[in-house]
Order: structure tokens, then C-alpha cells, then sequence
């Protein structure tokens, strides 16, 4: 599994997930012969890439081909020509001589944008009297615009979040990937443990829990709803052993189990590719929902667009299997029915056993970060979980996070609350020129992590104050706390 | 125990985290006849400890009593004894993920220092990778051996005594991330690039001063590293407290409240469930940021060799 491991990490295969980069701009793509991708407004086929390792930078030709890049020394400007400030550069309009017709024309001739680069350059009157770094970043400008270049990379949790983060915030709650970093961390994920997961963040969390524990040991994702949503999961490309000791289990059973009177007959009988279905409707109210909540939601960008096209794609797939499959049924009635109560079986003894893996309540973890208000979730969660084990909830707001802190003080149970937020700052590092970048950004959501203990339910009311008086920082402070409001 | 496997009970020789309350803890080497002295009174290993569920609670001589905690990487860095600056948990998490770390990989670090993020490291690369470790101080380099061994991490680290500017990592090509936190990073690059495997891997190196990462972005580029990103990562903590705002006595007549425009901040504004008027004052919970938080640790350069 290890050789075959590695040789996954150095070649593109066809069937692969692999991720598009352009710049900072990730796009996560199923690599497949004659699927016509479109990736920041240029369009191609991702055949010539089979072969190459995961890393190779692709010059995109007439005809939609990738072809590797050569690396060409830089073309610079013969007389290195630069002025030292801009008093005499006038903004007239008039410096660029070519027009847009001249540039488009070139575009149609299928003349390399490199070439195009050049002539902008010496087609502007304005150019040698810039300084050194304006000629520069006029240079990088054109290059992004007229560079027909993308580089094929392998998808990890740093390139899966950071893309998320950047064309589907909303998709994930906000989670900035910085923050699902800190979640892994002070979640002590790795290999062999027992995992609880609860997440609604497009099964992004639940890929990164994954990676980290390199499939040793188990998982149970809890889900709402009628089954778990693992699109971003399905990005990560994991081997089939991964999802051995994946189990599921519905949140809306998990009073039941507490309580004692979980049974599997209750369950709601669901026709076999029900999860699809749900899964889809369950993604479109998601998106309604988040709008109705969020009304100064961004609006559309082309990079959404692009996702959401692809996203058709697959679902037009999706329905053509699904098409098939009819046609099947009414052909083999019989065996549809046999198959029908397999699946149903096969449901039924799933969900037992991630009932008794929960029934166990030695869980190594609890980790956190959905739509859903965190309270509740974390009074119920946390009672399967062993002592002395991290648990992490994320949140993108802060105030419901007061809120699970107060109450799981009252609870007990639980020591070294922490509420806390990253702030990330990228910084443009060149010669003379380094500093913050321009713009950072303003949310990445809020943890509240803590450590489980033996909860000793006899004396909870004493042992709850003289808890919170333990951590209280100062005797002022657990005056006010008193005060409940 | 040990910090890449949980275990239920406290066993003799395992490393275990005393908490006495608000952030203040301390690590114990569990050994049968051994005693502790905490401020709540005398902890007794083979009675108190040995044999008890983690997570216990432990009551100390005097009466008093404190918890006792499975180490982890985190509680480590929070108590392990300093022989240099250390790396904190908010840097060690970006690391890892942008380093792409997981189970498997084999990491090159240097220098060990006292060990904060080596065991983040081992932790994650756990029970199939390696960490290289390499510091040229002798003393550190042995003291981090020894707490490898004591911590049941020994199979998963080389600690190399060194100096890595001059002699590198010890191994070539094998490598699928680089760490470096050294004064001179730039000396390093080379060394690093060697490292790596040869189908490429990622690398980083923490600075504390720009200076330092302009040069080592040079060194990167001139290596032919790509992806080449300088980030920086600060930790805001929260304070959970009950506020009491007192009302402004502006002398209006009782029962006038209501129609002072709109304001939604009004203690008497319907739909804010935790503005309770009593008594001239109004009540809410906030998270209140810390009076002194840490600003700067260092920058994070990171970059990708393909």
C-alpha cells in the first residue's frame, strides 16, 4: 500500500482528483481523457497531462492541449532603461499604442502571450521612464493576464482549505484555513485514535481529520439529515482503505442512544439511492438557507460560476447513471427487491455498529464545526468521549461560543476551556519592497477547546463551583460570573 | 502511555500532566514510591497515581485536588522545561499543515532546541514516518534524546549533534518537508533542497525578523523553490466574563424609555435575550481579549520544491 502510496505522489493518472493553480487560484478537478475544463477564463483538456508528475507547470495551446513548460530565461529588455519617480508620467490614455483590436488580433493569431507581453511592453511610450519595480509589476500584470499557464499540484487539506476558504466560504462556515489548522492540532488528530466528527463544512473537516490520521484508526461522523455530505471529502483522492473505519451516524438518533432506546426499527425506511437525492437537496437548501441568514452574502464571482458549472456537469452525470439504473429496475424487479433489502440490511448493520462504537463512549475526540448552535451539539457529543481528550467546536460567530462555555461550566466535566481566533497575515517579501499584503482577512471564525475529565456526577454542585472557581483567573472575576443572567 | 498512543490508566514511568487550575500545570514522571508537592499538598505516586483512570481527579494531602492529564504534544509545549525559545501551539498548527504533513511522512528539522515542535512533529508523522532532528548544541541535542526515549517516541526520531549549516541533515533525498529555525536560515537552503526527496516535498523556516526571511527568500529562489509565501499567525485569546453596563441616568420621566428612537443597544429594545434591565444596569456576556497578547513570534516562510 506504501509503494503504491508513493506512486500516487509523483505521476497524474486518469481517474485521479487533482487541483488546478493558477497564481493563488486552486480548482479541484477529476482528471478524465476529453473533458473540456474551464479554469480562469481559459478552457483546455486535461489529456496531455496524464503521465506527468503532480507539480509540472502547463502552457495551455490553440485546441485546449497542455503542454509541459519550458523554463525560458527572462526575456528582459535589452537596455535595462527605468526612471526614478513618476513626475512626468501623465495618465493620457494614450501611452499603450496598441489597440484592443491589435491585442485581440494578436489573441486570435494563437500568438504566445509571452510574445503578446512583449509587444505591450514595447508598444508602451510610458514604459522606460517607469522605475525599476513599477516595470516590474507592469510586466507581472501583463503576464498574468496574457500567460496561458496552469500547474497541476496534488490535493492536501492545505491546498483543499485555501481553496474552499477563497471560492466557497459559505460552503464551509467561513473556516479559514488557518483556523481548521489550529482544530487539528489542538484536536491532538493522528494516527489510531477514535474520532467523533460533526461537521457541515462539505465534508472538507472530515477529509482533513482523515488525512491526519492516514487511515489508523476510526471515525464517526455524525450528520444531520438524511446522510452525511462528503463532496469536498471525494477531493481529497484517498486510497479505498481510508473508508474502512469511516461510520456514520444520524444526529437525530443521538438522544435516543443516550437515553437507551435506540433501536434500528425506528429508522425511517429510505429507498436505496436516497442518499444521493438527499445529498443534493440537502446542498440546495444549505445554499437557500445560507442566503436567507446572510443577506450581504458576496455576490456571484466568475470563480463560483466555474464551480458551479462543473458541479452540473457531474450532476448531469449523476443522473445519467441514475437513468440507467431505472431502466435496470424495471427489467430485474425481483432482484431489485432482493437488492433493496440487502442495502437495507447492510444499512441496518452499519448503523449498529457505529452505535456500539459510540455506545463505548471512549472516544479519543470531539471535533466540531457546523451551521448548527454549538450547546447542544457539545452536551450531547461530549458524553461519548473519554476523559482526558481534547475537544475543539468551531464557530463563526462568537457569541454562541459564551454561550457553550457557560454551559459547559455548569455541566463540568471539562477543564482548560479556551476561546480563541487566529489572525493570519500573508506578507509580499521582494527585494526593498516587503510588506503586509494589501488586504487580510477579516473573519476566520472562533474555537472553543477544552479537555474532558472524569465527571463526578454525585457532588456536580459543589465540584461545578469550586470548578469554576479553579479556572476563574481572579476572585472579582467568579463575582460576576455569579450573576447568571 | 505515550505521545502518539492514548492509554486509559496512569502505569509507572509515564509522563503525566498535573493541573492545578487556570493554565497552571506542571509534567510528573510517575514512578512507584515517588512523591509530588503541589500547593494543595503532597501527590503519592504508587497510591494516588499508579493504576488511576487519566483525567482523574487526584486528591492532594491537604485536601485540595487537581486533575490528571494523558500528555499530549500541546500540554507538552505548555510545560515542557525550556533550554531555548520555543515554538507555540498556533505556529506548530500552520506548520504542520502547510508543511502537508501526515502519517508517512519524513520531516527534516533543525534545530531540535527543546523539543516543542519535534513532538508535534513526531505525533503527526506517527507510526510509519520519521523525524530528523538535528542540533548542533550537544547538551540539548542529548537532553532531547533522552525525553524521546522517556516519552516512547524514540523509534520515530534521529536526533543528529550537528551543525546544519555546514553538514546538513544527515540524509538526502529522502525528505517530504523541511523545518528550519535557525539564526542563519539562508545557510540552510541548500542542505534542505538536498534533503527533500527528489520528486520535491515543501519546506518552511520561522524568522523573527524580515531580514532574516528576505535573504531566505532569496536562497529560495535561488534554489529553484517555488510557491515561495511569507505568512504570519496570531492567537487572540478570550476571557469569558459577565458584563454590567450601568444605564445613564439622563433624567427622563419612568416609562420613557421606549421611545428614544432607534437605538438598538436600548435596554429595553425587545429580542436581545441576555439584556436584562435591573437595577439601572444591563447585563450581556462577552469574550473580553486579554490585556497583553503576544504580537509577533515570527515569520513563516514557506515554499515548495518540485
Amino acid at each position: 500500500a506504501m509503494e503504491d502510496g508513493l506512486m500516487q505522489g509523483s505521476r497524474i493518472r486518469e481517474g485521479d482528483c487533482a487541483v488546478l493553480k493558477r497564481d493563488d487560484v486552486f480548482k479541484a478537478v477529476p482528471v478524465l481523457r476529453r473533458r473540456k475544463i474551464i479554469f480562469e477564463k481559459q478552457w483546455f483538456y486535461l489529456d496531455n497531462a496524464i503521465g506527468h508528475s503532480y507539480g509540472t507547470t502547463f502552457e495551455v495551446t490553440s485546441g485546449g492541449n497542455l503542454q509541459p513548460k519550458q523554463e525560458v530565461e527572462e526575456t528582459t529588455t535589452e537596455t535595462k532603461e527605468a526612471g526614478t519617480d513618476n513626475r512626468n508620467i501623465v495618465d493620457d490614455g494614450k501611452s499603450q499604442k496598441l489597440t484592443h483590436d491589435d491585442i485581440k488580433a494578436l489573441k486570435d493569431k494563437g500568438i504566445k502571450g509571452q510574445e503578446i507581453v512583449q509587444q505591450l511592453i514595447e508598444n508602451s511610450t510610458t514604459f522606460r521612464d517607469k522605475t525599476e519595480f513599477a516595470q516590474d509589476k507592469y510586466i507581472k500584470k501583463k503576464k498574468k493576464k496574457y500567460e496561458a499557464v496552469i500547474t497541476i499540484v496534488k490535493p492536501s487539506t492545505r491546498i483543499l482549505s485555501t481553496m474552499y476558504y477563497a471560492r466557497e466560504p459559505g460552503k464551509i462556515n467561513h473556516l479559514r484555513y488557518d483556523t481548521l489548522a489550529q482544530m487539528l492540532t489542538l484536536g491532538n488528530i493522528r494516527a489510531g485514535n477514535k474520532m467523533i466528527v460533526m461537521e457541515t463544512c462539505a465534508g472538507l473537516l472530515l477529509g482533513a481529520v482523515m488525512e491526519r490520521m492516514g487511515g489508523y484508526g476510526s471515525i464517526i461522523q455524525m450528520y444531520p439529515g438524511g446522510g452525511p455530505i462528503r463532496a469536498a471529502t471525494s477531493c481529497f483522492g484517498f486510497p479505498k482503505h481510508f473508508f474502512d473505519h469511516l461510520h456514520e451516524f444520524p444526529l437525530s438518533k443521538v438522544d435516543s442512544l443516550l437515553s437507551g432506546t435506540f433501536s434500528t426499527e425506528t429508522l425511517p425506511s429510505e429507498p436505496e439511492d436516497n442518499t444521493l437525492v438527499e445529498e443534493e437537496s440537502n446542498g440546495l437548501t444549505d445554499e437557500k438557507q445560507t442566503f436567507l441568514q446572510e443577506t450581504e452574502e458576496e455576490p456571484t464571482t466568475e470563480a463560483a460560476m466555474e464551480i458551479s458549472q462543473t458541479e452540473e456537469q457531474e450532476t448531469m452525470d449523476i443522473n445519467a447513471e441514475r437513468v440507467e439504473c431505472k431502466e435496470n429496475k424495471e427489467k430485474e424487479s425481483k432482484e431489485n427487491v432482493r437488492e433493496k433489502q440487502r442495502k437495507q440490511w447492510e444499512r441496518r448493520k452499519k448503523l449498529m455498529e457505529a452505535a456500539a462504537l459510540l455506545g463505548e463512549k471512549n472516544a479519543d475526540g470531539l471535533i466540531v464545526a457546523s451551521k448548527f448552535h454549538p450547546t447542544p451539539l457539545l452536551l450531547a457529543l461530549l458524553e461519548f468521549v473519554a476523559p482526558s481528550r481534547p475537544f475543539v467546536v468551531y464557530c463563526q460567530y462568537k457569541e454562541p461560543l459564551l454561550d457553550c462555555y457557560t454551559k459547559l461550566r455548569e455541566r463540568g466535566g471539562v477543564i482548560n476551556l479556551k476561546l480563541s481566533e487566529t489572525w493570519l497575515r500573508n506578507y509580499q517579501v521582494l527585494p526593498d519592497r516587503s510588506h503586509p499584503k494589501l488586504t487580510m482577512s477579516g473573519g476566520g471564525g472562533y474555537l472553543l477547546s477544552g479537555i474532558t475529565v472524569v465527571l463526578d456526577k454525585g457532588k456536580s454542585d459543589s465540584s461545578n463551583s469550586e470548578a469554576l472557581r479553579m479556572e476563574e483567573p481572579s476572585s472579582k472575576r467568579c463575582k460576576v460570573q455569579d450573576l447568571h443572567c | 502511555m505515550s505521545f502518539v498512543e492514548y492509554g486509559d490508566t496512569i502505569k509507572d514511568g509515564d509522563t503525566a500532566i498535573v493541573f492545578l487550575g487556570h493554565e497552571s500545570m506542571f509534567p510528573v514522571k510517575v514512578q512507584h514510591g515517588t512523591v509530588t508537592q503541589t500547593k494543595y499538598g503532597v501527590i503519592r505516586h504508587s497510591t494516588d497515581l499508579i493504576g488511576k483512570k487519566y483525567g482523574s481527579k487526584v486528591t492532594c494531602s491537604k485536601g485540595g485536588w487537581v486533575f490528571i492529564l494523558h500528555p499530549t504534544p500541546e500540554l507538552w509545549t505548555m510545560n515542557l522545561p525550556h533550554r531555548t525559545q520555543i515554538l507555540y501551539s498556533t505556529d506548530i498548527s500552520i506548520i504542520t499543515m502547510m508543511l502537508e504533513l501526515k502519517p508517512g511522512s519524513i520531516v527534516c528539522e533543525s534545530g531540535t532546541g527543546s523539543g516543542s515542535l519535534s513532538h508535534a512533529l513526531i505525533r503527526t508523522v506517527a507510526p510509519t514516518g520519521h523525524l530528523y532532528t538535528v542540533e548542533f548544541h550537544q547538551q540539548r541535542a542529548e537532553k532531547a534524546r533522552e525525553e524521546f526515549k522517556e516519552h516512547g517516541v524514540e523509534h520515530l526520531v534521529t536526533v543528529t549533534n550537528q551543525d546544519v549549516c555546514k553538514n546538513g541533515f544527515g540524509v538526502s533525498n529522502v525528505a517530504d518537508a523541511v523545518f528550519l529555525d535557525i539564526p542563519s536560515p539562508w545557510e540552510a537552503i541548500g542542505h534542505a533542497k538536498s534533503a527533500l526527496k527528489a520528486e520535491g516535498g515543501r519546506i518552511c523556516s520561522f524568522s523573527p525578523c524580515i531580514e532574516q526571511v528576505q535573504r531566505t527568500c532569496l536562497a529560495m529562489e535561488e534554489y529553484g523553490f517555488t510557491e515561495i509565501n511569507t505568512l504570519e499567525i496570531l492567537l487572540r485569546v478570550y476571557n469569558v466574563r459577565t458584563i454590567s453596563l450601568q444605564i445613564p441616568d439622563l433624567g427622563k420621566a419612568a416609562g420613557d424609555n421606549s421611545s428614544t428612537g432607534s437605538d438598538s443597544s436600548n435596554p429595553s429594545h425587545q429580542g436581545s435575550p441576555c439584556a436584562n434591565l435591573q437595577q439601572g444596569a444591563v447585563q450581556f456576556k462577552s469574550g473580553v481579549p486579554l490585556r497583553e497578547v503576544v504580537g509577533h513570534t515570527g515569520y513563516l516562510t514557506f515554499a515548495t520544491k518540485s
